[in-house]
């Protein structure tokens, strides 16, 4: 009931204050035009306080009374009907899609890291991919956003990982489907290319713009189901001194992202950095931009060597167990693991 | 881009005048703050904010391609598009066509490997003509330990191109494509960067090699937060670079020892292995590239060369669209050759770490010497003399004394001692042009 929680300037405050509108209620009480006078601003601007005023007290009232009231809420029974049918994109690798519950969470932002070399590039060319895979085929046929922040989309490995994607879907159709004239894969390696919109960020300033204006592009292009940064890390890594300032603006990116990724129903895959930590003694790895910043992401997963195995770790996920698994990275892209030992490991 | 200033950047005039009146000149300046922040700062309310906001990133942001744009570019623009062959075929192969462009390329391995000598071999590549499978055009050689040998450039060129070496000003005209610059320190570095930049495009240079990036920068500041930040500008300096001129940037590095008992874990690792009861406890001393792990994420591809039980490998480290593959390899008056092309596969992190077990090294006027008592010593170089016998004892009783750190520094100053005598400094002359 405060007027400092209305999104207004300072110094409209300090006149609400000072004309003695010290809560919401004593603004819901009078009329336009008895505010426009008391606080000296024009009738139009009053209209606009008044408003902001209702919505907030609005939230207030009803809250504890039925769901239906509360503007912008939803019951828990809703939520689980929406999420029996929302989408996953798989990741090529059986055991990995398996702790993951089927695939990357379209609505949900997930954050992929480990050491230089493990293949999180290569997880997001292959999302990149995957995402674009018919409707037929049990896909989604969507449309992506590769946003490379450190140079490392190379186009001739999208071309082969799209290229083994078509071949396996047609041996999937010629699998299942013996008239393989009606269900034939009639996609060619460069539509699979040009669908994946790509954005080269050469600086943090860049990096936060292009996130604001992600908001109007995916208005624009209603069919992109994923967003891949790559990698979030790398710019706000060097030349930042003040390192308050890195996690405000970090945390306001992470905000406009969970945002994205829950009105547009998309996926958001964010790649991060690792970097050495000294905890309790010994030096650990861990992931990169700091403590407060493994908060912003909805799932984490962590990509390490285990023996000559590459495993992927679930790390935090509300929903999910924690588990490892392995995984390969071939010409062919991301495949399940070729070792006979036993699959996945709950921890 | 982040530059531009915000009154010229179409907004409505009274949210632009409030902009300048706190201060915010730049976009840069606008985009470092939060939105919140900028609510309090400039006094307006939050609708307007936002949308100020949302007019100033759209005309920041860079601009939308597909890939598919991406490769029809570099297939119409670009030699072979957009790599430099390097003549190992193998090598080429695993690669997509060799050395791409645009991105940064690391060579890292023990002295006396052959770091300097590949180097040598690509410049004179990017300087032939194309139907020799070259770039046909110059080459910067940024050369830190004055390593760069012209006389050896000259034999690789006869042995390897004969038919256009032995006409007549050819030599000439192919060595004079390349320039080389001798920075003495890292704020030099950065101004000849500087230049560079504005004559890249002008001067039709083709490739750029860095020879050593860690003597740069190790040389200059102390260990952590100085030099992390002095890099890291350095880093994203030269990866834009690389991108904006589109040519192929090749950087050298160098090595040191860990002597670590275990390698780095996540936390998570950690407490499985605790239960687990027995750690392994190794007294392998190998070796890890210098410049940290910052470093590591920021490079594209890592080429790792390494001797293992006296034969040399090259190993494809880190690469965003090749396999795991290590190819032997030996240095004849020809340059580097390869001595398998099909490459043997490695699985694991095998194939990042990097062994000196075996290798005798002919021309080696740097010795490595490790400190191994005190672990915050990591690597120093010194300057000795050296001869093939000296050092295969060296690599001998090294081999021996592995986990016995006491004797390796004992035989270290035997080995100065013996090194000073005038006898052995008649044997340098003959070290040059030796090579196995």
């Amino acid at each position: 009931m405060e007027i400092g929680m209305l999104p207004i300037s300072a110094s409209k405050r300090g006149k609400l204050l000072a004309a003695g509108y010290t809560t919401l209620h004593s603004i819901l009480r009078t009329s336009t035009t008895h505010l426009a006078r008391d606080i000296e601003v024009s009738e139009s601007e009053a209209l606009e306080i008044l408003n902001f005023a209702t919505r907030s007290s609005d939230l207030d009232k009803s809250s504890g009374s039925n769901a239906n009231v509360i503007h912008g809420g939803q019951t828990a029974w809703d939520m689980l009907n929406e999420e029996r049918f929302s989408s996953l994109i798989t990741t090529s690798c059986l055991d990995l899609d398996n702790i993951l519950g089927g695939g990357i969470n379209c609505k949900e932002v997930t954050e992929i890291g480990g050491v230089p070399g493990i293949g999180k590039t290569q997880i997001g060319i292959q999302l990149a991919v995957n995402v674009q895979i018919p409707l037929d085929y049990g896909g989604l046929g969507g449309k992506a956003i590769y946003i490379d922040t450190e140079g490392s989309f190379m186009v001739e490995r999208v071309l082969q990982i799209a290229e083994a994607c078509i071949e396996d879907l047609s041996e999937y159709s010629h699998h299942f489907y013996k008239d393989n004239q009606a269900f034939g894969v009639k996609m060619h390696p460069n539509s699979i290319l040009e669908n994946i919109f790509y954005f080269r960020v050469c600086s943090y300033t860049e990096q936060i713009a292009l996130v604001n204006y992600l908001d109007k592009f995916v208005t624009e292009h209603k069919d992109v189901k994923i967003i891949i940064i790559d990698s979030v890390t790398f710019h706000f890594r060097q030349d930042f001194d003040d390192m308050a300032l890195r996690t405000r603006l970090l945390g306001e990116m992470s905000l406009k992202l969970m945002k994205l990724a829950k009105n547009f129903s998309l996926a958001v895959v964010m790649l991060n950095q690792v970097t050495t930590k000294h905890i309790e003694g010994s030096f650990q790895l861990t992931l990169a931009l700091g403590d407060s910043w493994s908060h912003s992401c909805t799932n984490r997963i962590i990509l390490y060597w285990n023996d000559d195995e590459r495993h992927a770790y679930i790390d935090k996920s509300p929903s999910l167990k924690s588990a490892s698994a392995p995984y390969s990275v071939t010409s062919r892209g991301i495949r399940n693991s070729t070792s006979s030992s036993k699959r996945i490991k709950m921890v | 881009m982040a530059n531009k200033l915000i009154n010229q950047l179409g907004l409505p005039k009274s949210i632009a005048n409030i902009f300048t009146a706190r201060n915010i000149i730049t976009a840069k300046d606008a985009l470092s703050l939060t939105e919140f922040e900028l609510m309090e700062l400039l006094d307006v309310g939050m609708s307007e904010v936002t949308s100020a906001m949302a007019h100033i990133s759209e005309l920041v942001c860079p601009p939308c391609q597909t890939a598919l744009l991406l490769m029809e570019q570099r297939v119409r623009n670009e030699s072979l598009a957009g790599h430099l062959p390097t003549q190992l075929k193998g090598l080429d192969e695993a690669l997509c066509g060799g050395i791409p462009f645009g991105v940064v390329t690391e060579l890292v391995g023990p002295p006396g490997i052959g770091k300097t000598q590949f180097c040598l071999k690509l410049s004179l590549l990017a300087s032939l003509p194309v139907n020799y499978g070259g770039l046909d055009g110059r080459v910067i050689y940024i050369d830190v330990e004055s390593k760069f040998s012209s006389k050896r450039l000259i034999e690789i060129g006869t042995k390897s191109f004969p038919e256009i070496f032995h006409k007549k000003g050819m030599a000439q005209e192919m060595a004079g494509r390349i320039l080389i610059l001798r920075p003495t320190s890292l704020s030099e570095f950065a101004e000849s960067l500087q230049r560079i930049k504005v004559s890249l495009l002008q001067q039709q240079v083709k490739l750029l090699i860095i020879d050593s990036m860690a003597a740069l920068v190790l040389g200059e500041h102390d260990c952590g937060a100085s030099r992390q930040q002095a890099l890291g500008w350095h880093v994203s300096f030269i990866k834009s670079l690389a991108e904006f001129s589109r040519i192929p940037i090749v950087l050298t590095n160098q090595v040191r020892s860990h002597v670590g008992d275990e390698s780095l874990m996540y936390s998570f690792q950690a407490q499985s292995r605790s239960t687990k009861g027995d750690i392994p406890v190794t007294f392998d001393s190998h070796l890890v590239a210098a410049l940290g792990i910052n470093w590591a994420h920021a490079v594209t591809i890592r080429l790792v060369l390494e001797s293992k039980s006296g034969k040399r490998f090259i190993k494809l480290a880190k690469s965003p669209m090749s396999p795991p593959l290590a190819f032997p390899f030996h240095i004849t008056s020809s340059g580097i050759v390869l001595l398998d092309n099909d490459g043997i596969e490695m699985k694991g992190p095998e194939i990042s770490t990097i062994h000196c077990q075996g290798l005798s090294l002919m021309k080696a006027d740097k010795l490595v010497q490790l400190v191994p008592f005190n672990n915050l010593y990591s690597f120093r170089y010194s300057e000795l003399v050296s001869c093939p016998a000296i050092v295969a004892t060296y690599s001998y009783v090294s081999r021996l004394c592995m986990a016995r750190d006491i004797c390796l520094s004992i035989l270290l100053v035997l080995l100065i001692t013996i090194s000073v005598s005038p006898s052995w400094m008649g044997g340098l002359s003959h070290c040059d042009h030796t090579w196995s």
